[in-house]
């Protein structure tokens, strides 16, 4: 049991760097930060 | 020595780890609004820092974040048509999610801190009725994961939990907003009286059930929550000390019973149960299960 979530962690964590590296080569993390570095309309209540 | 007297004996250990906890929190808040001076402005970080999103939920026009928030993050990706899911964001919540599971919610949020100040207003706290926990989940499928995608304004997909439920962009964003830049409050409509309804009603009925949010609204709660069941930081129970005295269920605002269910997605990992066990039957942390002889029983 302890080593099977051992093994689930290990993969989950591996396939979390895989889609944050291909999430930014893919240019998402642009997105995020031209949404994040201006007031979001939506947000705030007035979009 | 008897357990009375063990238990004595640990009190002030119980009490130290408990303030350890709300420091983390107060850092952690800290952390991720480390721009305050900003809010004389009302003028946004605009670094490079804020192409990262932070764990916890913050929303990103607060003009002090240093960081994204990932659901308002998530939303913006999917919108923006890209893609239909955001790896990116995924990516990140997925990491969070595996290393702490909702230990995020526990240490690391700043809305749950805010949660926790406003249940120590000193009114009946309330139970609600176990089908309430699955609204989070609906929320996540529909108004973060969906609704982005269908409702459009020009080329742009909505974000319809920030624009229609969280309170949390009203409270942060909103307000300071509308108190530093006078252009802004001509804007005000019926949408910014529903959501300072919505803030009005959280803010209320978290004096009254202990983090109401969390436990009701959260998606990013729900993400969480499900990944507690794998996550490293987790809540261990040795079986062997356990007395099923129920103490640890008894103490539990986010009622779980810890020693049936130490996965609960609805576990936050605060270690109040922890620190109440007359036993020592119950730890939080990381790394393999290992547990200490009970010292009640030495000889």
């Amino acid at each position: 049991m302890e080593k099977r979530r051992r093994i689930l962690q290990g993969a989950l964590l591996t396939g979390a760097a895989a889609m944050i590296a291909y999430g930014l080569i893919s240019g998402e993390g642009l997105i995020v930060l031209h949404k994040a570095v201006r007031i979001c309309m939506e947000c705030i209540g007035l979009g | 020595m008897n357990n009375s007297n063990a238990h004595a004996n640990t009190a002030p250990v119980k009490k130290i780890r408990g303030l350890k906890r709300k420091l983390i929190q107060i850092a952690a808040f800290g952390f991720t609004n480390a721009h305050i001076p900003n809010f004389l402005s009302g003028k946004l970080y605009t670094g490079k820092w804020k192409e990262f999103c932070a764990p916890g939920l913050n929303c990103y026009s607060c003009p002090a974040a240093a960081f994204a928030c990932p659901i308002g993050a998530l939303q913006a990706v999917t919108g923006s048509r890209k893609s239909p899911i955001s790896f990116y964001v995924f990516g990140l919540l997925l990491a969070f999610g595996v290393i702490f599971g909702r230990a995020v919610c526990g240490f690391l949020c700043p809305f749950g801190l805010l949660q926790e100040l406003l249940a120590k207003v000193p009114l009946p706290k309330k139970k609600l009725p176990a089908f309430m926990r699955y609204i989070k989940y609906l929320i996540l499928i529909v108004f973060v994961l969906i609704l982005p995608l269908v409702l459009t304004v020009g080329p742009a997909g909505v974000p319809a939990f920030c624009k229609y439920i969280c309170p949390v962009g009203t409270l942060e964003g909103g307000i300071p907003a509308l108190l530093t830049q006078p252009s802004i409050r001509s804007m005000l409509g019926p949408l910014f009286s529903w959501k300072i309804g919505i803030l009005i009603a959280v803010i209320f009925l978290c004096m009254f059930v202990h983090r109401f949010f969390c436990k009701v609204l959260c998606p990013l709660g729900a993400v969480y929550g499900l990944l507690n069941k794998v996550s490293i930081v987790r809540l261990r129970v040795d079986h062997g000390k356990c007395i099923h005295c129920r103490a640890c269920e008894r103490t539990c605002k986010m009622d779980v019973y810890p020693v049936m269910h130490p996965d609960s997605a609805e576990c936050i990992r605060c270690g109040e149960c922890a620190q109440i066990c007359p036993k020592g039957a119950i730890t939080v942390g990381a790394g393999p299960v290992r547990f200490e002889k009970d010292p009640t029983q030495a000889s």
